[in-house]
């Protein structure tokens, strides 16, 4: 029988990212990584992760956090590499070398995913390995120095846009990669996040058992880079869900499902102005910018709720 | 420290969750997370959002903190929903 | 059992596949690579092999999926050319630090730019020392049997480490030849079930690839990497011998052509080298002492018994079918160089640059070369250290 997803029960199961690892005080990461680890504890799970903060944090020299096999191969080929071994698993198990049911996890940063590895998702999606892609996205190259990606979003501070007198930080809008996973028209893709802890496991959870390529974005806070205080991880998580930056929605064969809908649509300024990496935009003369987030994610919630319209069959109506 | 010879073939690590003889404590600078044991609610928010697996849990109970590795976030604390307003997590001064 | 059969290189290798049935293929296209994995394909399609196919979207993840495979715990193998590998440079390192057994054939093709499609080194050699042995062919026969043998030197527990098939783009791949193929229960048995070493796939024993390994150990991890390589001739040589069991062909390190009691000599890869014996031919047939030498362990080189083969001559031509751009000398000259810097009687050495982007090497080509080492040989005196040949004013 599958574990309930209530921490008392959850609380019972080995935790098979340990401690010891070297990710920063209040970092997301980890704590992402246990929820999906969770959410897969009925199952045996091999993972793959790109070069990136939590690849180099956890697992250095002789140490590592992980207690399932796991391996990291380079940055921008993680997708590819766990397609290896879910193919080798496939050969194995065909050749009746293997009876178990693993499930495969990719866990990688955004750089690694919306970047340098995309084109190794992209085609490892389309290939249609029985493997979930996790993205840790915390929104910019934090391992190298919080350079700019294409998941940061539009006027955040980083080392390589930095807010100057000329330009605001990054000018340009970030990808949205969840949506561009969805039109690959994989079986399962969603968005999720750590505050929410049950919809993220759920979609989890959903995405191992379905058969075929998934995918999951997860909001993964980074004190450091976004020059905020390390207890807010989760706070700030919450707020991403509750300002509308970061809805919370799945795309199961088609059909989009908003699964958390706030009940009252904070106003993005209050998730802006807990981060020191959008500092510069309450200077005076710049509340146009704001103005201009603020305006990008309305046409992206609405355009999230028409999308769900127009695809939720009838008898499940609007939530 | 490994001599060359003892390294293994493809220097691939052959002892799962080796990391836990890494005690990430040391790094607490200010503050030390102190458990109260009168306001909890035993909801295990602490347990799951500790990013260090610092929360020692026994039979879905909260226990007290695992100071080997809890490097004062203070995630738990601040997300403590307490009991009738009263953290049962708080952030005190760290004593070395 | 053999079978004489009139096929291209590519088939033949393609063949010497579905005779060892590895059990995941990652593959791109790539001219003159090709037709290798189209023919293996087929094989696939038609259920003439267990194998499994990733059809990835670029030699990258093509050298990326071969680890994730090699390292979940099955045999593996890819092919590929030219800009091929060069896309999988960076992986290269990774499947030999990772002390992976993969086999690739790699179909010489020359580099861009300018692109071309045809005959050179300069993607093979672009890759010696990522870490990969590499074992070269003379002709389709040749590739065949290297590849036979490369899964078992690869899967030598006493090295495991990948292992690159290399043969002339066209020239070998999409010429058709005389080849003696084996039944498929020799070969099979030749190469033997597959021991996997750590595999990943191996739920019950976790483990972890690819570490951050920092200056406290780093140096310490390539030394006994390093080691490793010593290990390689001598494995090379033992799979030779059990292959001259079963095919009655020898194979050692490298071949020696009239080499004992030749005065000056030729030292070339690949096919070319079967044009030079011909030439060869004809100058002894003149009474003139010239001898060849053709690399088949280019990686690791062996420079100690590639030096003692040709310390007594007067005079030697490296002939390089790469040239390395502001470089002092061709790939292969430079390993032959410093495999003869350290004896005190040793030839006079130049260097000669043929064949690039699949231009013709002739047998006047050869011929020149001889006649200036007759030159060098008499009066010690030399014109011109490096030089291509073959190449209009």
């Amino acid at each position: 029988m599958a574990t309930p997803l209530n921490l008392k029960e959850l609380s019972k199961k080995e935790i098979r990212f340990t401690a010891g690892h070297r990710l920063c005080a209040g970092c997301a990461a980890p704590t992402v990584v246990k929820m999906i680890l969770l959410a897969a504890c009925d199952y045996p799970v091999i993972a793959a992760s790109s070069t990136g903060c939590l690849e180099v944090s956890s697992c250095i020299s002789t140490f590592t956090a992980w207690k399932i096999p796991w391996i990291h191969n380079a940055f921008e080929n993680a997708a590819a590499t766990l397609s290896g071994v879910q193919t080798m698993y496939k050969a194995l198990k065909k050749q009746g070398k293997i009876d178990k049911d693993i499930k495969f996890i990719a866990i990688c940063g955004d750089g690694g995913t919306y970047d340098i590895g995309f084109q190794s998702l992209s085609g490892a999606m389309e290939r249609g390995h029985d493997m979930l892609y996790v993205c840790y996205d915390n929104g910019a190259y934090m391992n190298t120095g919080i350079q700019r990606s294409g998941a940061t979003p539009t006027y955040a501070d980083t080392t390589t846009c930095p807010a100057g007198a000329v330009i605001p930080g990054k000018p340009q809008q970030r990808k949205d990669l969840t949506r561009i996973m969805a039109v690959h028209g994989l079986p399962y893709v969603a968005q999720a996040s750590p505050s929410h802890w049950p919809d993220l496991m759920k979609k989890v959870r959903k995405a191992i058992e379905t058969p075929g390529p998934k995918f999951i974005n997860i909001f993964t806070p980074c004190n450091r880079g976004w020059r905020s205080r390390t207890d807010d991880a989760i706070m700030l998580s919450r707020l991403a869900v509750e300002t509308c930056f970061w809805p919370l929605y799945e795309v199961e064969n088609g059909v989009t499902r908003v699964t958390v809908k706030p009940k009252e649509k904070k106003p993005i300024i209050d998730f802006l102005k807990a981060q020191g990496r959008f500092k510069h935009l309450f200077e005076p003369g710049r509340e146009k910018m704001i103005e201009q987030i603020q305006d990008i994610i309305d046409k992206n919630w609405e355009r999230l709720l028409k999308e769900e319209e127009m695809t939720l069959p009838k008898e499940e109506g609007n939530k | 420290m490994m001599g060359w010879k003892e390294i293994p073939p493809g220097m691939v690590i052959l002892e799962p969750g080796s990391a836990l003889k890494v005690k990430t404590g040391s790094w607490r600078a200010a503050y030390r997370p102190r458990w109260i044991e009168e306001n909890c609610i035993q909801c295990l928010l602490c347990w799951l959002y500790c990013p260090d697996n610092s929360v020692k849990v026994k039979d879905g109970k909260r226990e007290d903190f695992d100071f080997d590795y809890c490097k004062g976030c203070g995630i738990c604390a601040l997300e403590c929903p307490g009991k009738k307003g009263n953290k049962a997590i708080v952030m005190e001064e760290e004593v070395k | 059992m053999t079978k004489i059969v009139a096929v291209t290189g590519n088939e033949a290798v393609a063949n010497a596949f579905r005779q060892i049935e590895p059990d995941v293929c990652a593959a791109y296209p790539i001219t003159p690579q090709t037709e290798l994995m189209q023919r293996f394909a087929s094989f696939v399609s038609n259920g003439q092999v267990k194998t499994e196919l990733i059809l990835v979207e670029s030699e990258h993840s093509a050298m990326s999926a071969c680890i994730g495979a090699a390292a979940a715990g099955g045999r593996v193998a890819t092919a590929t050319s030219s800009q091929g590998l060069a896309l999988m440079w960076e992986t290269l390192f990774i499947a030999s630090g990772f002390r992976l057994p993969i086999v690739m054939p790699v179909v010489n093709r020359a580099l861009s730019s300018p692109i071309n499609i045809h005959c050179d080194h300069s993607d093979a050699m672009g890759a010696r020392d990522s870490g990969w042995i590499q074992l070269w062919s003379e002709n389709a026969q040749e590739a065949y049997d290297n590849t036979i043998q490369a899964f078992r030197i690869a899967e030598d527990m006493d090295i495991r480490l990948p292992v690159m098939v290399c043969y002339d783009g066209f020239i070998i791949s999409h010429s058709i030849e005389r080849i003696e193929y084996f039944d498929d229960e020799i070969v099979k048995k030749f190469v033997g079930e597959y021991k996997p070493l750590y595999p990943l796939l191996d739920i019950e024993n976790p483990k972890s690839f690819g570490p951050l390994i920092l200056t406290d150990l780093y140096h310490e991890v390539r030394k006994a990497h390093s080691e490793v390589y010593k290990n390689v001739p001598k494995v090379v040589l033992k799979v030779a011998k059990d292959f001259e069991k079963i095919s009655g062909r020898k194979y050692g390190l490298f071949e020696s052509y009239m080499l004992e009691d030749a005065e000056i000599g030729i030292v070339i890869l690949n096919s070319a080298a079967g044009t030079t014996k011909d030439v060869i031919d004809d100058y002894r047939n003149k009474g003139v002492k010239v001898g060849l030498l053709k690399p088949r362990l280019f990686r690791p080189f062996p420079y100690a018994e590639i030096g003692n083969a040709l310390k007594h001559l007067k005079a030697l031509c490296v002939l390089d079918r790469a040239d390395a751009f502001g470089g002092s000398f061709g790939p292969l000259y430079l390993d032959v160089a410093a495999s003869l810097c350290n004896f005190d009687q040793k030839p006079i050495l130049i260097n000669r640059i043929y064949g690039l982007g699949g231009r013709d090497y002739m047998p006047e080509h050869a011929a020149g070369v001889i006649e200036e080492l007759r030159k060098i040989a008499k009066t010690g005196k030399v014109k011109s250290l490096k030089e291509y040949i073959g190449v209009r004013e």
